[in-house]
């Protein structure tokens, strides 16, 4: 068994009195897709948050690559090659296309006391926006600035500048949220393709999209993680059929 | 920042002009250029803090202030200075208060660190005013302008009214040109990244602590230079000059120019201290010249209510205005969004 | 220090601390509930003073009333002064960002600052204690303390209760702490803002010119007295944390024992003293004691 990529191991996180997350697990494998799914308030963002270092948790660990990472903070564990895209937008709308996968590039290198050097000419980030640039298909709009960009366009932006961080795993949070069925064909594409060389976590609420690209399957009600397997046997699991009760995989 | 000719040829003509003032204008309105000019870089200094950063601070006066009591205090009485070392002792003075004072203010974000950087900056006035250290409020005088002596010869004599104006204009130049490449820079692009969203660029891979704190010491250090210029001026230092009002004085400046051009401190500046220089002007007010703050106060509750984007910012401003009035109007919620201003951090929401 | 000194410092402790709550408990309200950094909110204070000073001699000449009626006077006009203010211009700062807001209440503080120069001058004032309350106190036989100083630490204190009765037994209150916990959802429950947030704003304003009136018989009344305030009010709420009434107390009660035993004690660092407690807890506790919400 090829150790897992990012492990989280006894996740807990309170908000005072309230537990938002309880004692979740999981592991991420290079070359599968794990999706985590759940109702909402079942502590999904907040675990995402946990394991990109947004948030501590209250206890557990988190290891990535087998390193214990759990007191690192957000930054560290991006260069240390943990990329997140987010549910709403973050890009740079001021800034062209090619620019935002610049600048989340140049944190490879960042180059902090070289005030002489002219940030455009830097080979290193500069290749890498190019590359993640083709790989999302975001190539011809590089000189467009990013605020300007149709929705669709801005979510692909999103994980362009995860990309161009040359992250080993990926944290993916809702990168369908408000997508039309082309656009949404389009991502899970590029999702296949980034698979071989990553681990992937995703969260998601498109049902069709997690139960035909995910390898395993997560669920969370009420910040506990009550199933893991494969997208059969989570379908077949009856505990999960009474947690979304009603809710089956065409509802959305 | 584009990089069309205009963005250098502007404060290239600006130079000049300001160049050739000496040889035109009178005395009077030559001192009023040279405070132009110092006020310009103090100008440029918050607008690396606020443009670039995104740093809003109420405190910059406490940098100015150091860096002119560091020139006061540090002159001797009978005799000219050195002038290297005496201006870097007045930005290094500057520079290592912000050190300690940042590293503890950027532990806050949004109205915190407004309210905590107008703190700190009247500790530092509370330093000059009430204890010993430089004559209390009544100020302190610089007898002797400072001299760059090599090995005796001297290159220029600072005292000369000319040599003087000279020097304060290559350091505005200097300052500018500083600021420019520094923007350009992989650590100015950074810190464009971390004014727009702190967050994204930590989830890129960035500590951005280290880069704000390197901005603020930068800021104040280049403050400090305005303040040393300004004790050179006439000769004279009060805790005035670290008082609030100061440091609210120069965010105007900033602001009314417009904060997403470096040249937007510059023009903020000139309109500041011409607006002072107008309302204050018994030729026109007569004797309630006396109350300018009055007028001021509404110019600046106007100008700022009515120009969100500065001075520099009002070609933009008519041009949205005009687009917006065509028939053929530009597509959605978008283009609103590229147009609109940066809009700052608000309140503090905690980051892990 | 003997007990005897010692206890008058606390007594004066305890003044300046309850006096510095009025004016916090206002400005972190302020910003609390509407989300507006008020640079102007000294001038509040200034203005009470001076309403204390002009207003005096003519309630005495034309009601025949004392400093009681002036008092009563001097909070009614500042709290209607503040519901004007709010829907005149401070309803147009809400959206602005914060930057704005500093900047046009700088502005504010300028026109503030020479409509009072235009209206009565510049010269420092005093205002006459009233007769009652101008005796001392003795203090164990030993020592006496002015009774009018108990008096404000008496007012202080009672309006610290009203504010902890309205806030937690009243409807009002109930959306007041909402409201600072969260402001964009009062919107949605059906409260009108608009109202709410001028009350909340002539209340905030009304408090600091009552402290102002209050303290002008100690003080005496003069030009810059709104700017000192401010400053160490910012320092009490950045300490106490935004939006916390119980907060800002605690903070206010801290700062005035800082500054009160920093003056007797190290005279001339005192200036100091404020902003280096403020540091040490921003050390540890960068939102403030108590952060609301």
């Amino acid at each position: 068994m090829p150790e897992a990529m990012l492990a989280a191991r006894g996740i807990t996180r309170r908000f005072g009195g309230l537990v938002a997350v309880n004692d979740v697990s999981l592991d991420l494998q290079r070359g599968t897709v794990h999706a985590v799914i759940g109702t909402n308030g079942a502590g999904k963002s907040t675990l995402i948050n946990i394991l990109s270092g947004e948030l501590m948790a209250s206890a557990g660990q988190v290891l990535l690559e087998g390193r214990d990472i759990t007191a690192w903070p957000q930054p560290q564990r991006a260069r240390g090659g943990l990329g997140r895209s987010y549910q709403r937008s973050t890009i740079f709308p001021a800034l062209s296309v090619y620019e935002n996968c610049r600048l989340a590039a140049q944190a490879g290198r960042q180059r902090f006391w070289h005030w002489w050097r002219h940030a455009g000419d830097c080979a290193h980030s500069a290749g890498q926006a190019r590359h993640a640039l083709e790989r999302t298909g975001l190539a011809a709009s590089a000189a467009t600035p990013a605020g300007l960009l149709p929705h669709g366009h801005k979510r692909q932006l999103e994980i362009a500048m995860c990309l161009a961080g040359q992250p080993r795993v990926l944290l993916l949070d809702e990168p369908l949220a408000g997508m039309g069925p082309e656009e949404t064909e389009r991502i899970l594409a590029l999702l296949q393709a980034l698979k071989a060389e990553h681990a992937i976590l995703l969260v998601e609420h498109d049902m069709d999209a997690v139960f035909g690209n995910a390898d395993t399957i997560t669920v969370m009600v009420n910040g506990s993680a009550i199933a893991c397997g494969t997208p059969a046997q989570i379908r077949a699991n009856p505990q999960v059929q009474d947690a979304y009760l009603g809710e089956g995989p065409c509802t959305h | 920042m584009n990089l069309n000719p205009a963005s250098k040829l502007i404060p290239a003509a600006v130079l000049l002009a300001l160049a050739a003032f000496p040889w035109l204008g009178a005395d009077y309105y030559t001192g009023l250029a040279v405070k132009l000019m110092i006020y310009a870089i103090f100008a440029l200094s918050l607008q690396l803090l606020v443009g670039g950063a995104g740093l809003v601070s109420l405190g910059h006066a406490a940098f100015f202030g150091i860096g002119a009591y560091a020139a006061a205090l540090l002159s001797p009485e009978a005799e000219a200075a050195g002038l290297a070392w005496l201006l870097g002792a007045a930005v290094l003075g500057a520079a290592a208060y912000a050190l300690l004072t940042g590293a503890l203010a950027l532990r806050t974000r949004g109205v915190y660190f407004i309210m905590v950087t107008l703190a700190f900056s009247q500790m530092a006035y509370y330093v000059f005013h009430d204890t010993g250290l430089g004559g209390g409020s009544d100020g302190i005088y610089l007898y002797f302008r400072p001299q760059l002596s090599l090995g005796g010869w001297l290159p220029f004599d600072l005292d000369q009214p000319g040599t003087y104006y000279l020097f304060v204009l290559a350091c505005l130049a200097l300052t500018w040109g500083f600021l420019a490449m520094l923007a350009r820079s992989p650590f100015g692009a950074a810190l464009a990244g971390i004014r727009i969203n702190e967050q994204r660029m930590r989830a890129a891979g960035y500590s951005t602590f280290p880069y704000k704190l390197t901005a603020y010491v930068v800021g104040a250090a280049l403050a400090g230079l305005a303040g040393f210029l300004y004790a050179l001026k006439d000769g004279f230092v009060t805790p005035e000059l670290l008082a609030w009002e100061q440091s609210g004085l120069v965010l105007l400046m900033v602001i009314l120019g417009g904060m997403s051009r470096l040249g937007g401190a510059v023009l903020g500046a000139a309109a500041l201290i011409l607006l002072q220089e107008l309302f204050q002007s018994q030729a026109l007010f007569g004797d309630y010249a006396r109350h300018w703050h009055l007028p001021l106060g509404l110019a600046i509750i106007a100008l700022v209510a009515l120009l969100p984007d500065g001075l520099a910012g009002l070609p933009a401003q008519w041009r949205a205005r005009r687009a917006a009035r065509r028939p053929a109007a530009a597509p959605g919620a978008d283009t609103a969004d590229a147009a609109a201003p940066q809009s700052l951090p608000l309140s503090g929401e905690p980051h892990a | 220090m003997d007990a005897g000194i010692f206890l008058i410092q606390c007594l004066n402790a305890l003044q300046h601390g309850l006096l510095l709550f009025l004016v916090a408990s206002g400005l972190t309200l302020i910003f609390g509930i509407m989300g507006i950094i008020n640079l102007a909110h000294g001038s509040f204070y200034m203005i009470g003073a001076y309403m204390a000073f002009a207003l005096g001699p003519l309630v005495e000449r034309w009601t025949g009333g004392g400093f009681a009626a002036t008092l009563l006077l001097c909070v009614l006009l500042a709290a209607l002064l503040g519901y004007l203010l709010e829907a005149a211009f401070f309803s147009y700062l809400y959206r602005r960002d914060h930057l704005q807001q500093v900047l046009m209440t700088y502005g504010l503080i300028l026109v503030f600052e020479e409509v009072r120069s235009l209206l009565v001058g510049n010269d420092v004032h005093g205002v006459p204690m009233p007769g009652w309350l101008s005796g001392t106190v003795s203090l164990g036989g030993v020592m006496t303390y002015p009774v009018y100083r108990l008096f404000i630490s008496a007012v202080g204190i009672g309006v610290a209760l009203l504010l902890y009765w309205v806030i937690t037994r009243t409807r009002l209150g109930m959306m007041v702490r909402a409201g600072a916990s969260n402001r964009e959802m009062i919107g949605s429950l059906g409260i009108d803002i608009n109202r709410l947030y001028r009350i909340v704003f002539a209340a905030g304003v009304a408090l600091a010119a009552l402290a102002g009136t209050i303290a002008a018989p100690v003080s005496s009344v003069y030009p810059g007295m709104g700017h000192g305030v401010l400053i160490v009010c910012f320092v009490v709420v950045v300490i106490g944390g935004i939006g916390s009434i119980r907060g800002a107390f605690l903070a206010a009660m801290l700062v005035g024992a800082v500054e009160t035993f920093g003056q007797v004690l190290f005279p001339a660092a005192a200036g100091v003293l404020v902003y280096l407690l403020m540091a040490l807890i921003l050390l540890c506790k960068p939102e403030g004691l108590f952060k609301q919400g």
